[in-house]
């Protein structure tokens, strides 16, 4: 009898591009901004970072594993990834305990608990933070200025406008670099700047969400400070916009998989953002607008499906 | 000029460097041959002649059954070995077998038909019909049928495909580049049936010595234009094609010919010159044997009915131990679980993959990372469709236009999580189209 080939049905051939490696390029991208944070704040910034990673990957091949007696996929990178981001929405003064808690609570109940990978409904991370912020809101805000200012006091830029504190704003230059208080890695606009173009230049995020959200916090904070070109530019770089909107409302499995539903989602976090910014009750309002949006993603995505090629004209 | 091309799409590497610069060899002839009664798309040919008849090349051996048919033809002389069902590329099929006494010698209808300038369009359309040609890029539709739209349906157009966007296949390049006059020759035909005003061949950018043959071939006939098209797969797709040339939208569930086109192969219409020319039906073709588990790589000619595995020991036999077998390219091809099956007018690529080219890779969480909604030149969401049809929801995979998916495979290419995408799609077209019949 001949020799019998596999079979199976087409395409027979496949991109190299793999889950892993996309991850991969994540935490790649990532890295310019935990040098930046370390940089900053010193040896706690890393060691809160390792400790997220640490736990994050922990809690993934334990739920995978033993709760829901699975294959576990730690080799993905995902929780890496998620480790990272976490870390890098707390304050480098934060106890240990925080960062374990919260990326334990990202991965079992915000990822695992929804069906893994691609299943989770609003950003890992930032719905752990939502959930430190609420519970424990005086360690989650403890700021220090960076190891290279003079005072020890650190205002967040965002805190001494929002406060409407008797302290000068740090300059453009110093928003720029990082040179400021904040969360360990949403200061340095440079640093998350270079991961941002090499996961564009990857392929692995598009322009859209981005380019929608800054631009519309950048016009409506022009309307906002009275056509004031410079506090609306120099809001785009305090807090946590460009962490947020890089590599947070970039999350696939939370936001639109359709062009215009991305853009969509995009304008809808900048709205949210500014005006919890200008006329809300917290100082920022960049993670509490992608997680609005995340909930409000699949009804934007049903809405905003384009037309098949030869239907009608939408 | 500007490259011509279609919205969405990928860049499959294209592997085309083993066999675009091998000239196109004539296979030794094959000593049995056994034409399938199926060939094409439609009903199957009956078989005309028995056991011990003697046959002639050009001969017809299956006549077509209905108007969506084609006849088909013997591509030896020799002495009709069997009548009988055989296993031919998905499944078994009636096959006519024929032992060649290697005089190849040609049947008395076999005979030229002047040019086409001394043809009406009736005449030319009867001779395609009779001559058993079907597009010969993979599909198999019957030529004939295509060219006799409703009379409500105006065709202003006839585009040539000549992208030949799949990897690895060099069949289509190889005849553009050695006889690019049968190729316009054919289109002009075309044209004349048609009674259109314009003709377009459309050629990828990776081909650009083809592009200069064709165009001086077409250089005096101001009705052709020939258009380069940026390499990109699936370019040749008819519907991205038309879109491509003419900026039209088949409409969804319509055809080509609700845009006002015709859509054919090079190879095809190389064809129908050559039966007007010389009156010799379809009974051999271009077929590009490569890939990484074949000795020597080749375009070569070869008779409609020669057995596979003959085809690849004249191509100095396996490399190495041989993973998968396909026929076609490697985006649509079919893979066959055996070499011992026939040539037919569609096998247009032989493509040998070694063990670890044939590997399924293992399906892992749908990332929803939109790359299938942000290619798919269809403006499908194929993640949606494929959830839907693996949890047997077939209603919900119909609302997101399934039906409208052309198989080009670019979801699946793409998916970084290895989904079985179209795989699944298919699953859901064929319940869909089943349920409708049902309810009908």
């Amino acid at each position: 009898m001949e020799s019998l080939f596999r079979v199976s049905s087409s395409p027979h051939i496949r991109s190299k591009q793999t889950v892993s490696n996309i991850m991969r390029d994540v935490v790649i991208a990532l890295l310019p901004a935990t040098f930046a944070g370390v940089y900053y704040f010193g040896l706690p910034a890393l060691v809160l970072i390792l400790l997220s990673v640490g736990s994050a990957v922990a809690t993934e091949f334990i739920v995978q594993k033993y709760l829901r007696k699975q294959k576990a996929t730690i080799k993905d990178w995902s929780a890496v990834v998620t480790g990272m981001l976490l870390a890098f929405n707390i304050p480098s003064t934060a106890p240990w305990w925080l960062v374990v808690v919260g990326s334990a609570f990202a991965i079992a109940i915000v990822k695992q608990a929804f069906g893994g990978l691609g299943h989770n409904f609003m950003n890992p991370a930032l719905a752990a933070r939502a959930m430190l912020m609420a519970s424990w809101p005086v360690e989650m805000t403890n700021w220090v200025s960076t190891r290279l200012a003079d005072s020890v006091a650190g205002p967040t830029p965002l805190g001494i406008i929002g406060e409407k504190l008797s302290v000068a704003l740090p300059s453009m230059t110093d928003v720029i670099i990082g040179n400021v208080g904040g969360c360990i890695g949403e200061t340095s606009v440079v640093a998350i700047l270079i991961g941002a173009a090499y996961l564009i230049y990857r392929g692995v995020i598009s322009i859209r969400i981005p380019a929608a959200y800054i631009g519309t916090v950048f016009i409506l904070a022009f309307f906002f400070t009275g056509f004031d070109l410079y506090m609306s530019t120099y809001n785009l770089f305090i807090g946590g916009l460009m962490l947020g909107a890089f590599f947070m409302a970039t999350d696939y499995s939370s936001s639109p998989s359709n062009p215009k539903g991305q853009i969509i989602f995009g304008i809808g976090c900048g709205v949210i953002a500014t005006v919890i910014r200008f006329y809300g009750g917290y100082p920022e309002g960049v993670s509490y607008s992608i997680i609005l949006m995340n909930v409000a993603s699949p009804l934007i995505e049903k809405y905003s499906s384009s037309r098949v090629f030869g239907g009608a004209k939408k | 000029m500007s490259l011509l091309s279609f919205k969405g799409g990928i860049h499959p590497p294209h592997e085309k460097k083993y066999t675009e610069k091998k000239a196109v060899v004539k296979a030794v002839d094959p000593k049995v041959v056994t034409i399938s009664m199926r060939q094409h798309i439609g009903a199957p040919c009956n078989p005309i002649v028995k056991k011990g008849d003697y046959v002639k090349v050009g001969q017809m051996v299956g006549e077509a059954t209905s108007f969506v048919s084609s006849p088909v033809h013997s591509s030896v002389s020799g002495t009709v070995k069997e009548v009988t069902n055989k296993n031919v590329l998905g499944g078994k099929a009636m096959c006519v077998v024929i032992e060649s006494d290697g005089e190849n010698l040609i049947h008395e209808t076999v005979v030229s038909n002047g040019d086409i300038s001394g043809l009406s369009s009736k005449e030319i359309l009867e001779i395609i019909k009779n001559a058993g040609i079907v597009g010969m890029g993979g599909a198999g539709f019957p030529t004939h049928v295509k060219l006799s739209p409703p009379p409500e349906k105006k065709i202003d157009v006839v585009i040539l495909n000549g992208a030949e966007c799949e990897p690895y296949l060099t069949a289509d390049h190889r005849l553009m580049l050695e006889t690019p006059a049968e190729v316009v020759y054919g289109l002009r035909a075309l044209i004349k049936v048609l009674n259109v005003q314009k003709g377009y061949i459309g050629i990828e950018n990776n081909k650009p010595d083809a592009f200069k043959s064709i165009s001086e071939a077409a250089k005096e006939y101001p009705e052709i234009e020939v258009v380069e098209l940026y390499t990109k797969y699936p370019q040749g797709a008819e519907k991205q094609l038309i879109y491509a040339c003419t900026k039209r939208e088949v409409p969804s569930a319509g055809l080509p010919m609700d845009a006002g086109a015709v859509v054919s192969n090079v190879a095809t219409s190389a064809a129908i010159a050559n039966a007007i020319k010389t009156g010799m039906p379809l009974v051999e073709r271009i077929c590009t044997i490569t890939g990484s588990s074949v000795v020597e790589p080749k375009n070569m000619l070869i008779k409609v009915g020669t057995n596979i595995k003959e085809i690849i020991d004249q191509c100095g036999g396996y490399k190495g131990k041989v993973g998968k077998l396909i026929m076609g390219g490697p985006m649509m091809g079919l893979a066959s679980n055996t070499d011992n099956i026939p040539s037919t007018k569609t096998t247009s690529g032989i493509l040998i993959f070694n063990e670890d080219e044939a590997k399924i890779p293992e399906a892992e969480n749908c990332l929803k990372c939109g790359k299938c909604v942000s290619i798919c030149p269809s403006f499908l969401e194929p993640l949606y469709i494929s959830a839907y049809a693996l949890k047997n929801d077939f209603e919900k995979a119909e609302k997101y236009n399934a039906l409208d998916c052309i198989e080009c495979g670019s979801c699946s290419f793409v998916c970084p999580s290895k989904r079985p995408l179209l795989h699944s799609i298919r699953v859901a077209k064929k319940e869909i189209i089943a349920k409708r019949r049902k309810s009908k």
